[in-house]
């Protein structure tokens, strides 16, 4: 086979590598990271009672839609709440009233952050802290209640 | 008797003590290929020639058996997912299994099979009717001239490979989940974006491809440099490395991935 032949070959051969590579970057894998939009982010925190299994890297969302993420979690030891760190997209912001909830996608699906904006006229900065949070639900906790409900009415 | 029990117990070491022989001339011609590799920077287009060798001729196996493989994993994934009535996560399943596993893995043992094979008998071939001894006469040295470019190429080769196998079984599951079985395709790339990671599922499974690259290259080349110079010799050289490859690749890829996910 000629010498060009075997260049030219080649160098389809690396370009389809190259563009299977580029696929699976940016149309496989989640590349949205929040932290690294365009228009940069700011982090606030919630405290909550019981945070069920949150994890890191779990949405941020306002109606259903995805504002940010969870950057960290941590225990306060003065208070033995759990702490959730998120990082909301600078596009967004949020009056200091705005409550946070925990809720689940589906019945068992993954838990996410939930924000409900309030009526105030002064916003949320950078590092403040959201106070009106309620919990995670805890399926357990409900089949409990259900149990005494029922065991109070007979 | 005597004599036959010494005997016997003689041979039941010899397994191990072949085996560590062999993995220190491997590592021997690691080493070797290692400090030759700037001089076949020098001649490119023997690299470009390995690489048309072991690449471009293995296109259309990977990508027709990534392509299978993939609608495999549709119909598998949408028949048991089914079942718990999840089928929206197809996409995500397809594309973390071939990500993490299937592609890396199988592109490595059909590479061994398909090219592996292939050089394996051409340097034995030249060992059984003394091209290399001619070589070594004429003052060229054959690790530099023959195995340094043909380990180059199947190093650069097989993570491509794998790519591509990865985006034909990515595309073979999304025709059988959304073009036959009539999922959303929306949902099936949107699930696959929420729990596909670049760095911790791409980046790692290529990364594993490249590891897979030089044990299946370097063990290739070692089979064909050290076969028999004869008919039979290259024939053994040849299954051996085809056996060898899948087991190393099989074996490697439990340690990879305890050590990555």
């Amino acid at each position: 086979m000629k010498r060009l032949t075997i260049d030219f070959t080649v160098g389809v051969f690396v370009l389809i590598g190259i563009i299977c590579v580029a696929f699976l970057s940016l149309k496989v894998a989640n590349t949205s990271n929040i932290s690294n939009a365009s228009n940069g982010s700011y982090s606030i925190s919630a405290a909550f009672t019981n945070i069920g299994s949150l994890k890191i890297t779990a949405p941020v969302k306002v109606s259903g839609f995805v504002v940010g993420r969870v950057t960290n979690i941590y225990l306060d030891p003065k208070t033995y709440q759990a702490v959730v760190v998120m990082d909301i997209n600078n596009a967004y912001k949020f009056t200091t009233d705005t409550s946070a909830q925990i809720l689940t996608v589906g019945l068992l699906g993954e838990q996410y952050v939930s924000l409900q904006s309030g009526a105030s006229d002064t916003y949320l900065k950078n590092k403040d802290k959201i106070t009106l949070t309620s919990s995670a639900l805890v399926i357990e906790d409900l089949i409990g209640k259900f149990m005494t409900n029922i065991n109070n009415k007979q | 008797m005597n004599e036959k029990i010494i005997n016997f117990t003689r041979q039941l070491g010899h397994p191990f003590a072949e085996f560590i022989l062999t993995l220190g001339s491997i590592i021997r011609l690691l080493i070797d290929i290692i400090l030759n590799l700037p001089f076949a920077l020098k001649n490119i287009f023997l690299i470009i020639k390995g690489i048309h060798f072991c690449g471009v001729k293995s296109i259309v196996i990977i990508a027709v058996s990534g392509w299978f493989v993939g609608m495999v994993l549709g119909l598998q994934g949408y028949n048991t997912l089914n079942r718990f009535g999840s089928i929206s996560v197809l996409g995500s399943v397809v594309a973390l299994t071939l990500l993490r596993e299937l592609g890396p893995v199988l592109t490595a043992i059909l590479f061994a099979a398909r090219a592996g094979s292939g050089i394996t008998a051409e340097l034995g071939l030249m060992k059984a009717t003394e091209q290399l001894d001619a070589m070594s006469v004429m003052a060229v040295n054959p690790i530099r001239r023959l195995i340094v470019p043909k380990f180059i190429a199947g190093i650069i080769s097989v993570p491509l490979l794998t790519a591509l196998f990865i985006v034909a079984g990515i595309l073979g599951g999304y025709f059988v989940g959304v073009i036959i079985l009539h999922l959303d395709s929306g949902t099936f790339w949107s699930q696959m974006r929420d729990s596909v990671n670049l760095h911790d599922d791409v980046y790692n499974g290529l990364f594993k491809s490249f590891i897979f690259g030089i044990s299946v290259t370097l063990i290739s080349v070692y089979q064909g440099f050290m076969a028999k110079p004869t008919a039979e010799g290259v024939s053994v050289a040849t299954t051996k490395t085809v056996v060898v490859s899948a087991l190393t690749v099989l074996a490697l890829d439990y340690v990879l991935t305890a050590l990555m996910f």
